[in-house]
């Protein structure tokens, strides 16, 4: 449980950065990409990033289509558009500046 | 993704699950796939419904899906009761077709603007003064001279437009005798200008064109005119355009949309004022002014002092008229001058059309509103039985947690079907109905004439009443619905009444709508049956009237040769003439002076005719002769009734004398007839005095007639039936008379008629619409009524109350609220009197069978309606009720 909250918030954050070093992931591959590249500390529960996802859709920020796979397997595969590039910028500023505070106030407590 | 894809995928909500599913699915392969475990690869996961459910409704718009489940809910409960449902959309629809039509002619008439730059900043002058018996009069026509000197004078601030009366005239197009009709407009030179109108073809009248009198012998054709005359060939300029004896050279057409100032007429030619021979005369008022503001003119401030300067100039003018008041008494002078210039807005044009029929529109609108309010409570009473009905649902869903909104969302939805499949109808109804009706006004021959375009107007109109009625008939049910407590209704309801007495309380009003209906419906049928029934005088049965026009003019002796030739067609029976048919357009009236006194303040009206034309009418004589063919005008005269009393009171007039005027030739009285209605048939009876139609000059020498009407008498029953063979008989004389126009002497009293037929005939037609919807909503509450208290009277069956009492208490409270909506409904309907007044013919509110008539006509619906309910309630088998139980 710790794991996910961890990601409380910054879901989309991650999901995006994701995106923009690695264009055309489909679902699997970007919860898979989440754990490994942060070192199994961080786990997207898997039932809540669909959800997640289809919101940053709606918000235009990625885009899906649906690609047929080598192994002959549909899959929905996502990527950036320019407006989820600019919210990228605005959300790692935000969670610069959080955390930035967060470690201001434990350095000082 | 777009708006536009969350409204697909509401309304694809399957295809979107299905494609959710599979990414779903897709997801756990992969891991499948990448080695795990499938258990748990589904158990990490978690709950595929719950991702489903949540990713479906943040890709569709959620407000739509709620609404489109709560539409085909809503379609699925207006199929199960179809033949409610059907009657339901059928009153609507007429209703709102009946109000939007209206709307359509009320606004067509009275409300839309001229097509023309600035018609807010347009006026009419006008003189309020005291009327020729004492009663206020209103006269919007000045003289040209007159004219003049206003335009010059606030020519800084403001253009004076002269337009003319819309005037159905003779003219010709070629120089044979082929005459036709077409309205005619004698416009001021800047009449195009202000109203910043482009041709469509040539040139139009332009200020120059009014620089002299006869200078400009122009005319200009209306779009209208050009399209159905001309089939738009741009070859018309140029063409020579007879009217009497000048001609008129076509320089140009007019705007497409622009029929002129008058608003229920098409203007087809447009001429300058100048060219009319009134225009040098001091002393007629024959034209229209128009004032329209100079752009940058402040209304508020610049108008009442432009009033006073106008006022001022007017005044001085007609003091100043020299031929104006020859011979008029003083107290008549003063009379005529004592008035007050105003101003009346006429951005929306000028018309004796807008005048008659202002009140006539307006109430047939109330009719059509009180229909359509009838159909909403007949409409909200079937939702309320069927909202009833469903009150364990409605519970169930309050119980699974659906808000008040949802409830309410769910309600009124079906209650916007119902209004959209009726405005579809009703859309209909009035496409046809407003035009019918408006080819119902004015005589056949002569229409009125409207642009009824469905435009932006008419649309908003119709969506705001599409609100208005579901606000009307949905909210109300929709709200108490959703007010349900579950709890109570769970354990089996709680006030079983209330349902009742909401509907009571409908019937209450919709017997009241219907009375008042009723109530005006019989004082406009009794006023035009009045009207009809009444006592003409003289007879129209078979007689054929030609109205014929001899240019310069024409001795009397040819158009006696004409009657003559007349008489020997085979059909004729008599022919006489007059010179203008009774109850036709014109009306000319005259002084009287008894013994060279000054003239008496009323005057008399007159009319030419020759022997034999009373015989021909069927009028009698009530003393002396008829004229002779030696008699001549100045000479003799015959008078009416009235005529005798009003100037020879108590006395016999036969043998006395009169002039038409101070120092006039003498008449003297050879005969009294009867009174007949001379001009209208409303009129009260006015002095009447016939002269010969052989008129003499001071000279003693016959003066020509330039128009008369032959008076023909025939065999057959149809009188028309002639009337090809006289009109040839009448060209192939060349003789100088030219057929101007033929019709009988019945069409012109029908003609009469017109207005109040139009609204009676309209009024019994929402009478009855509205007589039946109130039978029918009658016959709903009181049957469902019967169907929810089936236990309670079981039990009092059982217990032993009799039929009789059976009966009361089905009916009582009933029939208490039909008789407190009559009271409203008449005492409504004693108010709206008041407003119609001018509109009835020999008909008071008070009457007792006009009171009577709705009183009764609600009675017996009422009783017929209730019986089916009395029966059924009577028809109650207790044993079987309890058994149930």
């Amino acid at each position: 449980m710790a794991k996910t909250d961890a990601l409380q918030g910054s879901l989309d954050l991650l999901v995006l950065k994701l995106l923009s070093r690695r264009p055309r992931l489909h679902g699997y591959a970007i919860m898979a990409a989440i754990a490994s590249t942060s070192g199994e500390v961080l786990r997207a529960e898997e039932g809540s990033l669909y959800p997640a996802l289809y919101r940053m859709e709606e918000a235009g920020w990625i885009r899906a289509e649906w690609i047929t796979k080598d192994t002959g397997r549909r899959a929905r595969i996502y990527e950036l558009t320019a407006a989820g590039k600019k919210q990228l910028g605005a959300e790692e500023s935000r969670w610069q500046s959080v955390s930035l505070a967060i470690n201001r106030v434990l350095r000082e407590a | 993704m777009s708006l536009w894809s969350r409204i697909s995928n509401a309304v694809h909500g399957e295809r979107l699950n299905r494609e959710i599913d599979e990414e779903l699915q897709s997801h756990i392969d992969e891991g499948i796939a990448s080695g795990r475990d499938p258990k748990e690869a589904h158990r990490a996961f978690g709950a595929t419904l719950h991702a489903r459910e949540a990713g479906h409704s943040i890709r569709t718009a959620g407000w739509l899906q709620s609404l489109l489940a709560d539409v085909r809910f809503g379609w699925r409960q207006l199929c199960r009761n179809k033949v409610t449902s059907v009657a339901a959309v059928l009153s609507l629809a007429l209703g709102m077709g009946s109000c939007v039509a209206t709307f359509r002619l009320i606004d067509a008439l009275l409300w839309r603007p001229l097509p023309i730059a600035h018609s807010s900043n347009l006026y009419i002058l006008s003189r309020q003064m005291t009327g020729l018996y004492g009663k206020p009069a209103e006269d919007d026509h000045w003289a040209t001279p007159d004219f003049n000197l206003m335009r010059d004078a606030v020519k800084d601030q403001a253009d004076l437009i002269a337009v003319s009366d819309a005037d159905r005239t003779d003219i010709t197009w070629s120089t044979d005798d082929d005459m036709e009709k077409a309205h005619v407009v004698y416009a001021s030179g800047n009449m195009f200008p202000v109203f910043g109108l482009k041709p469509a073809l040539g040139r139009l009248l332009a200020p120059a064109d009014d620089r002299a009198p006869g200078a400009a012998p122009y005319a200009v054709l209306s779009w209208d005119y050009w399209n159905h005359r001309f089939g738009r060939d741009p070859h018309v300029l140029g063409h020579t355009l007879h009217i009497d004896n000048q001609n008129f050279e076509v320089i140009g057409v007019g705007p497409h949309d622009f029929t002129g100032t008058e608003k229920g007429t098409v203007t087809d030619i447009f001429l300058p004022v100048s060219m009319n021979s009134l225009a040098t005369k001091d002393s007629v008022n024959w034209h229209h002014v128009f004032l329209m503001l100079k752009p940058g003119v402040n209304p508020a401030t610049a108008l009442d002092p432009l009033r006073q300067h106008l006022a001022a100039v007017s005044h001085a003018f007609e003091v100043d008229c020299s031929t104006c008041f020859r011979g008029v008494p003083q107290a008549t002078i003063d009379r005529l001058l004592d008035t007050k210039l105003v101003f009346h807005p006429a951005g929306a044009g000028i018309s004796d059309l807008q005048k008659d029929y202002r009140r006539s529109l307006g109430i047939l609108g109330l009719l059509a509103a009180l229909v359509l309010l009838i159909a909403c409570v007949n409409v909200a009473n079937m939702m309320t039985a069927q909202a009833a009905a469903r009150a364990q649902e409605m519970a169930l869903r309050i119980s699974i947690g659906a808000g008040r909104r949802r409830l309410v969302q769910l309600i009124l939805s079906q209650s916007a079907l119902l209004a959209v499949f009726a405005s579809v109808l009703g859309a209909l109804f009035a496409a046809w109905s407003a035009p019918f009706v408006l080819s119902l006004i004015n005589p056949p021959d002569n229409p009125a004439r409207l642009a009824l375009p469905a435009d932006w107007r008419v649309l908003l109109f119709g969506f705001g009443l599409i609100i208005l009625i579901v606000l009307l008939f949905g909210l109300l049910p929709a709200l108490r619905a959703s007010a349900v407590r579950p709890v109570a209704v769970l354990k089996g309801g709680e006030d079983p009444h209330s349902p009742r007495r909401l509907m009571r309380g409908a019937i209450a009003l919709q017997v009241a709508f219907c009375c008042l209906v009723l109530f005006l419906s019989s004082l406009f049928v009794a006023s035009f049956q009045h009207l009809q029934n009444r006592p003409l005088g003289f007879s129209t049965d078979r007689l054929l009237l030609l109205e014929a026009v001899a240019g310069k003019g024409q001795l009397p002796v040819v158009w006696n040769q004409t009657a003559e030739a007349l008489r020997a067609v085979p059909g004729v029976d008599s022919v006489a003439i007059s010179g203008w048919p009774l109850l036709g357009r014109i009306m000319i009236n005259s002084d009287i002076s008894i013994n060279d006194a000054p003239p008496s303040p009323t005057p008399a009206w007159f009319l030419s005719v020759s022997p034999g034309w009373l015989s021909t009418m069927k009028i009698p004589l009530v003393s002396g002769h008829d004229f002779r063919l030696q008699d001549t005008s100045p000479g003799a005269a015959i008078v009416n009734e009235t005529f005798a009393k009003t100037y020879f009171p108590g006395q016999d007039p036969i043998g006395h004398t009169f002039e038409r005027g101070a120092n006039q030739p003498v008449n003297k009285i050879v005969g009294v007839t009867p009174d007949v209605p001379y001009h209208d048939l409303r009129e009260p009876n006015r002095p009447i005095f016939y002269v010969p139609f052989a008129g003499v000059d001071d000279k003693s020498a016959p003066s020509a007639v330039g128009f008369a009407t032959f008076t023909i008498h025939t065999d057959s029953r149809n009188p028309a039936a002639l009337a090809g063979s006289l009109r040839q008989l009448i060209a192939q004389r060349h003789n100088g008379l030219r057929v101007s126009n033929i019709t009988t002497q019945l069409d012109l009293v029908r003609d009469q008629t017109i207005r109040e037929r139009l609204i009676a005939m309209l009024a019994a037609f929402f009478a009855a619409v509205a007589l039946l919807l109130a039978g029918i909503g009658l016959y709903a509450v009181l049957n469902y009524s019967v169907l929810q208290r089936r236990r309670e009277i079981g039990i009092r069956m059982a217990v032993g109350a009799p039929r009789s009492r059976i009966v009361r208490l089905v009916t009582l409270d009933v029939f208490l609220m039909i008789a407190l909506g009559g009271c409203a409904g008449v005492a409504l309907g004693f108010g709206a009197a008041r407003y119609v007044e001018s509109l009835l013919y020999q008909v008071k509110a008070t009457d007792a069978n006009i009171l009577a008539l709705p009183a009764c006509a609600i009675l017996l619906t009422a009783l017929v309606a209730t019986l089916p309910a009395v029966l059924r309630a009577l028809d109650t088998d207790p044993t079987e009720i309890l058994r149930v139980e």
